[in-house]
């Protein structure tokens, strides 16, 4: 479904994106990892062109996303895309948030566009905040609005850029929740996350990124259990004991 | 011997009649110029906001240009400056209708376009850069964007300062008297000249401006609470 092929990308004279080379297969979960900076986060905004590559080929169902013949409006509405910081639109309601794209891009009447997204927001668990403002909604639940809103496009993929990262705690559990459901109706799915818990039980594979580099590229048991790149074993080391006295 | 203070002229009659008609155009004035001056006020702010160099120059150019320049100038400019550079043909069709409104319309929107569009420009500027990024990954325009998502929230921040503008805009008409349109000011003055009556003619124009002001600041108000600013 993705094939990403000798990708680069500076910003001014950094380089952001070493020549990344990937492929995503259909209905798989990929789980993206590495330190700050490691340029993970830079690599999924590239896939629905959020960000411009310097070189390389990004080939998203057959779409060459960073060719000159892309129509790049209808090529994003069939990716969704889930922010950190969530990005609900905070002048309308948690439904119309959900019933914005459909209506104007996908063409649904708005009855149609008010019962799936009404069913979505059920599946997010949220059906009952329909008519709330986004203001009015804890941060698990904001975010779980941004997921039903992208699905509400009913895309095929959905990236995540490090959805829970901006979540208190006790909020992260129920959006990989939903991430997890998700992943098990058979959604491709490329997810940032630190969330090694969710990498181990929901990924298919999981790559490690450093310094713009995929280091490492593994399915979730190889990942954890034997770690071959020394940063990959250095960065996993340091995540589980950062306090190693009471370890 | 006549009262120191005499409304009942101005309150039924010819002189009353004349004041209404002043009213009404001042009223016309404000309207039109405000039906026009938001929209362009909206397109100088984007592109003043685009990504092309020389639209931004040109956004910041038209607004120097005509916010540095006195409302006086602008009225006397478009009344007795403009219609010289236009083909005779083109000048006379104009003379034979109410070039004198259309000028002060032209004078009055350019001018609240000008200060409007920088109040919206920095409306804009307040909403996050990623509502438009959020916008633009569910697959909409940019001008999509920026018409459901980003303008929405950027004219709820931008109302009360583009409600000092219109009540500008509003006691401005005032300045079309110079080039002879009938406006409130324009009517007091005939009033005046005509009862010598300066204290009531000025104080039932004044009473004018005011209760009009004071009802524009009661609409937004209202527009406030109806639609309130909202934060994620």
């Amino acid at each position: 479904m993705i094939q990403i092929e000798k990708v680069n990308k500076w910003y001014g004279s950094y380089h952001a994106l070493v020549d990344v080379t990937e492929s995503v297969a259909k209905g798989e979960v990929v789980v993206v990892c590495g330190p700050s900076g490691s340029g993970k986060s830079t690599l999924i905004r590239t896939l629905n062109r959020l960000e411009p590559i310097q070189s390389g080929r990004i080939v998203i169902d057959g779409v060459d996303a960073h060719g000159p013949r892309v129509k790049l409006n209808a090529f994003r509405s069939h990716i969704g895309f889930v922010f950190q910081q969530f990005n609900l639109f905070p002048h309308i309601t948690v439904l119309e948030n959900c019933t914005l794209a459909p209506t104007r891009l996908r063409g649904l009447k708005p009855s149609e566009a008010r019962d799936e997204a009404l069913a979505l927001l059920d599946r997010v668990g949220l059906a009952a905040k329909a008519r709330a403002y986004p203001g009015e909604l804890s941060g698990g639940q904001q975010q779980r609005v941004a997921i039903a809103r992208a699905l509400a496009m009913r895309p095929p993929l959905m990236l995540f850029d490090e959805p829970t990262s901006a979540l208190d705690p006790e909020m992260v559990g129920e959006v990989l929740l939903v991430m997890r459901d998700l992943a098990r109706d058979g959604m491709t799915m490329v997810c940032v996350t630190h969330e090694m818990g969710f990498a181990r039980d929901v990924a298919d594979r999981v790559l490690f990124m450093d310094e713009g580099k995929v280091l490492e590229r593994a399915a979730p048991g190889e990942f954890f259990a034997r770690p071959e790149h020394p940063r990959l074993q250095q960065f996993l080391s340091d995540i589980r004991t950062p306090f190693p006295q009471a370890a | 011997m006549t009262p120191l203070f005499d409304l009942d002229l101005l309150l039924t009659g010819t002189y009353h009649d004349w004041l209404v008609a002043g009213l009404i155009t001042s009223l016309s004035l404000t309207g039109i110029s405000l039906a026009l001056a938001l929209p362009l006020a909206i397109i100088i702010a984007l592109i003043r906001l685009s990504p092309v160099k020389v639209l931004q120059w040109s956004g910041f150019a038209f607004v120097e240009a005509i916010r540095n320049v006195p409302l006086l100038a602008h009225m006397l400019f478009w009344y007795f400056g403009a219609p010289e550079l236009l083909p005779t043909a083109l000048r006379e069709w104009l003379y034979a209708r109410n070039i004198e409104a259309t000028s002060a319309i032209i004078a009055l929107t350019l001018y609240t376009a000008a200060y409007m569009s920088e109040d919206v420009r920095s409306g804009i500027r307040s909403i996050p850069g990623q509502q438009f990024e959020a916008a633009r990954a569910l697959g909409f325009s940019f001008v999509a964007s920026m018409r459901l998502v980003v303008l929405p929230q950027a004219l709820r921040v931008t109302i009360p300062p583009l409600i000092s503008q219109t009540l500008n805009l509003w006691k401005d008409t005032s300045i079309a008297t110079v080039i002879g349109v009938a406006e409130l000011m324009y009517q007091a003055a005939k009033v005046e000249s005509a009862t010598f009556r300066s204290f009531e003619a000025l104080a039932v124009a004044s009473a004018c401006y005011l209760g009009m002001s004071l009802l524009i600041t009661g609409a937004a108000g209202w527009y406030q609470g109806r639609f309130p600013v909202r934060t994620a």
